[in-house]
């Protein structure tokens, strides 16, 4: 029975906050499409949670792609297959690891600082004052976050892409004697801009997932500081988690076999 | 007779198996300052919450200006809640934002007044309760009485019909206590408005209240003129006016 009871809560659980951020995505998608948007905050937000993950984008697709390169360009090299491995970098890093590892540094960077802000503003009653001045705290503070994502994330996985390709191409220069011009042309070659398109695509959803999750988090939070801490956590595990799920499931439907 | 702003009618509230009130009542009079008094926990802050439509009773009403507002939609109640302000324990200012813009916020967002009249307008409810000077500070940067005082000038800048204030005193020395009761009773002159006071302070309650309302045990079992409620036979009201531990609250 107690197993049972659980499995009950679990699942019980499981819909409710499924339900929750669907009524946030709702309610936020509400205030997109009628405009009702703080512009200056959003340009802050883009501010705040996107220029300021530059570096950390920077860093980690600059070493992802030496590290691709590096595996592949000697090796490839000693088989006569150097002409590949500018291809394989631009192929690993547009379509897969380009969206996929720069939104889940941003999550971990602007997911945790969503759920820890908002979370903060919850306990320190600030949530409840905007209701009770007649302001909707959706409006006033997740679409900001959310569009500020949405244009941002896209913008930092092409960077992190290039940053990415740049990295291997040094790598591969260097190692492995193959020439930029050899690099860039089997780079060219083996994606297109189909590919870039449909890269970006993922990333408009993972910028989704690391804003509501962030904020459905933030505002859920109940229980002083020990509350923050724990919804910042979650915030973080969870959105990598559907960040890797939706991945798959949208590389699947986007490149199916190919 | 005295008209009513607000009333709260036979309303029972619960959080999980917690019973926070059961069929409670209380009459807000227009124009009057109506402090509610009563144990820790009791309560009193779910009452300033219910009044403000930011918690709805499991049964019974809750009306302000004659309309129910358990059952309207939030685009409505957020119409209402414009005549509404409640000025939280901890002022509850969004720390991002400066003393100023706290302040202007309600009417940046709920008027189309140009930037030099909302600024003359927040200066005025910041001169109001001697903070003028803190205009571009942060709340961080202010103490525990200035910044329950800006919120105070939050809360009176959509000049609200009913103001509502939780625990305005709590925490503060006696003589920012004193300087607060002050602040109210003027803010309620100035504004000619209706205030409601959740308190523990009694010399404090003494000096602002026409109505002072006793809740206990999830009900209201004193409600009265000021005079009359330091008369009252009731032994819960006395033990808890007394500060007595000798009584029958239990402890």
């Amino acid at each position: 029975m107690k197993v049972l009871d659980e499995f009950g809560r679990a699942t019980i659980g499981f819909f409710e906050y499924a339900g929750g951020i669907s009524i946030l995505a709702g309610e936020s998608a509400g205030f997109l499409v009628r405009l009702r948007i703080r512009f200056i905050e959003t340009i802050n937000q883009c501010y705040i949670l996107g220029v300021q993950s530059t570096s950390i984008v920077i860093l980690t697709s600059l070493f992802t792609g030496m590290v691709i390169s590096l595996e592949s360009a000697v090796q490839a090299a000693q088989f006569g297959l150097g002409g590949l491995v500018g291809g394989a970098v631009a192929y690993a890093s547009v379509r897969e690891l380009g969206p996929m590892l720069t939104a889940v540094v941003v999550a971990g960077r602007v997911g945790s600082a969503i759920a820890a802000e908002l979370g903060s503003m919850v306990v320190t009653e600030q949530i409840e004052a905007l209701r009770s001045m007649g302001l909707e705290p959706t409006r006033f503070l997740v679409v900001p976050r959310l569009l500020a994502m949405l244009v941002m994330l896209p913008l930092l996985t092409i960077f992190g892409d290039v940053i990415s390709i740049a990295g291997g191409m040094w790598i591969a220069q260097s190692y492995a004697h193959i020439s930029n011009d050899t690099f860039l042309a089997s780079a060219r070659q083996s994606v297109g801009f189909e590919d870039v398109v449909k890269g970006l695509l993922k990333s408009f959803v993972f910028a989704a997932i690391i804003a509501l999750v962030g904020a459905y988090q933030g505002l859920s939070t109940r229980g002083g500081a020990a509350g923050v801490g724990k919804s910042t956590t979650g915030a973080v595990v969870l959105s990598i988690i559907l960040i890797f799920i939706s991945n798959f499931a949208l590389s699947f439907v986007l490149f199916g076999g190919r | 007779m005295s008209q009513l702003l607000a009333k709260i009618d036979g309303v029972s509230l619960s959080f999980g198996d917690r019973i926070i009130l059961k069929n409670c009542n209380v009459d807000i009079v227009e124009g009057a300052i109506t402090c509610i008094i009563g144990l820790s926990g009791a309560g009193k802050s779910t009452i300033l919450r219910l009044l403000d439509g930011l918690i709805k009773p499991d049964t019974g009403h809750v009306y302000v200006h004659g309309h129910d507002i358990c059952h309207m939609p939030e685009d409505e109640l957020n119409e209402v809640r414009r005549k509404i302000s409640l000025s939280f324990q901890f002022a509850a200012l969004l720390d991002s934002l400066t003393v100023g813009e706290n302040v202007a916020l309600p009417l940046r967002e709920h008027t189309h007044l140009a930037d030099s009249e909302i600024r003359k307008i927040v200066m005025d409810a910041l001169d109001s309760v001697g903070l003028a000077h803190t205009y571009d500070q942060l709340p961080s940067q202010l103490s525990g009485g200035m910044l329950k005082r800006a919120g105070f000038a939050r809360a009176i800048v959509m000049r609200p019909e009913l103001i509502l204030y939780d625990e305005p005193t709590t925490g503060l020395d006696p003589i920012v206590t004193h300087l607060i009761t002050d602040t109210i009773v003027r803010l309620r002159q100035k504004l000619n408005g209706t205030a409601v006071v959740i308190s523990h302070d009694l010399h404090s309650i003494f000096m602002m209240a026409d109505y002072v309302a006793m809740l206990f045990e999830g009900a209201i079992i004193a409600y009265d003129t000021v005079d009359r409620i330091k008369q009252s036979v009731n032994p819960i009201v006395q033990q808890f006016l007394q500060g007595s531990e000798v009584g029958p609250i239990p402890i």
